[in-house]
């Protein structure tokens, strides 16, 4: 299974890192633009379970997270769903969930079960720092690697603290506030980046309100190893409910200059 | 964070990073402030002058007859703002002030919160918004209305059924976006730490007032006290005067609803097991997955999937008991007090007066109980109307 090291340690450039939810629209749908996903040049996934009160996100994860919910997304079907895009390619998967589904289904049992499936990591949203001990543990055991965020709020501290905790990479949250497209992108990034990278060498991904090319393009030249778009793509499953393979095109079609954008920007 | 927010293993905070260090802000100023004799002595004064505290202790005789035993009221209703919630806001606002911050947001699921939210907003000249789920703006327009005249906005709040639990869903998205400038001033002894131990601080005095009147007027202490509970304010803020009188039983009234099937009830000590929600760790109704249920009450003010963390360790510790009270024997309640008494309780007061009256039988004549009325029922007339049209 490849990991999180081996992925970064290869590339030259930022990694493209799409979001989406397991299930939305339904379940093959959803399979069918994971797969095109990678087939347009994700570098790795970043996967949610949908939970009923996404308190991180914006509105349009969470009428992602309400369609997919509808057509019945529960964990055995997220566990299949995971198996059949490890089947279709062997590419690193974060899961970005929050806790009470974790803590409901057994908190060992998850991370071990989902590491069989396919798994590298698993974000808890709802889960600082402070906390961290009840999951890394089980997480690290089970051959997962820890993935945390830091967001623009963040003390110098805290940030070597959750630096140290953190074996993946650090899901580096471009905004305060909710996830969801913006039209500009925050000017805090730069400085945040090169704050995290005085501190730690590991990896940082940037993600919430990064919706163009342009975007990951100055996201990347500001040093981050991974570029993390959730709302922008996950709305062209929202605007094309109706016509499936304009959904498919769309997301190709975008991923595909992102890619080409962050490819003309190697490090 | 200083401390963990613990009750035993519930509680905690459990709250996106974004979130951690606003909390850290709030719990600082918080230890920081409440014992400060300044902000003491403006609190008293908040109290007494604007909000009309102490609240009396009576003793409805009438409804007394009815249930036969006798029946003590603490009066929370006659507060400023008809229920025992701006003891809270008082608190939190004044918190705001001494923290220099100008903008206020608050949820709210029956408005009384949210009023008595707004009316604070109004009173210290800060910037208020109101989170509301659509169900209980239609439900409760009295206190929508009430809230924009005091000068707050009126958010209505679309997702779920509409209810408290999307209200705070919201205001927490809210709150993540503009942590930097903005006081969250949460309404129930729920949600993240420092919350519930800020949230119990401010209404505790109507435990230590309730206490010291049952000594002046009743002789001695009462047999039980009585509070209805859905987040679980009122309840803690009566039942932490009590603590130490291991002779007094302590009552919990959630909402039953119509029915103590899945997602028709609020009775989330009844019959919920423990999961995450809203930052803490505590019981909550949910299906095996871990998805949270919709809930159902008469009562906007109880209909919430999850409750206080202090409430679960005293209902593992069994220093309280909790009941579910349904829907129709609320409604009888509320008519029975209104009839016997002239007092128009709170359809979530109503709870506790169920309670009793559905027991009445588990009790001796000599029997004592002091019943929380947190708020009166002007707000919930015209949803009685619906449920038991008035003859003419």
């Amino acid at each position: 299974m490849k990991t999180y090291k081996q992925l970064f340690s290869q590339l030259n450039r930022a990694a493209l890192i799409p979001f989406f939810v397991i299930g939305d629209p339904d379940f093959d749908t959803s399979l069918e633009i994971v797969k095109t996903a990678i087939d347009s040049g994700a570098d790795i996934l970043e996967l949610g379970i949908p939970f009923s009160d996404p308190i991180a996100d914006g509105p349009a994860i969470q009428k992602a997270d309400i369609r997919s919910m509808k057509s019945g997304m529960n964990m055995a079907k997220a566990l299949e769903f995971i198996q059949k895009i490890k089947e279709y390619k062997d590419i690193p998967i974060g899961l970005l969930m929050y806790y009470n589904l974790v803590f409901q289904y057994g908190i060992k049992k998850f991370f071990g079960d989902f590491h069989k499936a396919g798994v590298n990591s698993v974000l808890v949203a709802d889960l600082s720092i402070d906390d961290a001990d009840e999951i890394t543990e089980p997480a690290l055991s089970s051959g997962l690697d820890t993935v945390f965020m830091v967001t623009p709020n963040t003390k110098s501290d805290r940030m070597k603290l959750i630096a140290s905790k953190t074996t993946g990479f650090i899901y580096t949250v471009s905004v305060l506030g909710v996830t969801g497209s913006r039209n500009e992108l925050s000017n805090q990034i730069d400085g945040l980046i090169a704050k995290l990278k005085k501190i730690t060498d590991v990896p940082i991904c940037v993600g919430f309100g990064i919706s163009s090319p342009e975007h990951a393009v100055s996201v990347a030249k500001a040093g981050a190893n991974g570029v993390i778009i959730g709302s922008k793509i996950v709305s062209f499953v929202e605007n094309n409910l109706e016509n499936k393979s304009k959904m498919k095109e769309d997301i190709s079609a975008f991923l595909k200059q992102v890619k080409s954008a962050i490819s003309d920007n190697k490090s | 964070m200083k401390y963990k927010g613990r009750f035993g293993n519930y509680g905690g905070f459990y709250v996106p990073e974004v979130l951690i260090p606003a909390l850290e802000e709030l719990e600082d100023a918080f230890y920081h402030f409440y014992e400060n004799p300044q902000f003491v002595k403006e609190l008293d004064e908040l109290y007494k002058y604007y909000a009309g505290r102490p609240t009396p202790l009576y003793h409805a005789k009438r409804f007394s007859e009815i249930v036969g035993f006798k029946v003590y009221l603490k009066r929370e209703d006659l507060l400023h703002g008809g229920a025992h919630k701006v003891n809270n806001t008082l608190g939190q606002g004044l918190l705001a002030k001494y923290m220099g911050k100008k903008k206020l947001i608050a949820e709210t699921g029956a408005g009384q919160h949210g009023l008595a939210t707004a009316m604070i907003g109004a009173l210290f000249g800060m910037e208020t918004k109101i989170f509301m789920g659509v169900t209980d703006i239609d439900r409760q327009s009295v206190n929508v209305h009430k809230m924009r005249l005091c000068g707050a906005e009126v958010v209505a709040v679309e997702g779920g059924t509409g209810t408290l639990k999307d209200a705070i869903n919201d205001a927490l998205r809210y709150w993540t976006a503009h942590v930097t400038d903005t006081f969250y001033l949460f309404g129930s002894a729920a949600g993240p730490h420092p919350y519930p131990a800020i949230v119990k601080h401010f209404q505790s005095c109507i435990g230590k007032e309730a206490r010291q009147q049952c000594i002046d007027q009743i002789g001695g202490l009462p047999d039980m006290v009585v509070a209805c509970v859905g987040g679980g304010s009122n309840a803690i803020g009566i039942f932490s005067g009590f603590y130490d009188d291991k002779n007094v039983r302590l009552i919990g009234v959630e909402a039953g609803g119509m029915s103590l099937e899945e997602g028709k009830n609020a009775a989330t000590l009844a019959i919920g097991k423990v999961g995450i929600l809203h930052g803490a760790k505590a019981y909550l109704l949910q299906d095996k997955e871990g998805q949270v249920y919709d809930t159902e009450s008469v009562s906007a003010g109880l209909d919430y999937a999850a409750v206080g963390p202090e409430h679960c360790l005293l209902k593992d510790t069994k220093r309280a008991e909790y009941f579910a009270a349904h829907d129709e024997d609320v409604l009888n309640a509320f008519e029975t007090l209104t009839k016997s008494e002239g007092i128009i309780p709170a359809l979530e007061s109503s709870h506790a007066l169920a309670f009793l009256m559905t027991h009445k039988n588990d009790f001796s004549p000599d029997t004592i109980a002091v019943v929380n009325l947190s708020g009166r029922g002007d707000k919930d007339v015209s949803i009685v109307e619906k449920h038991r049209p008035l003859k003419q």
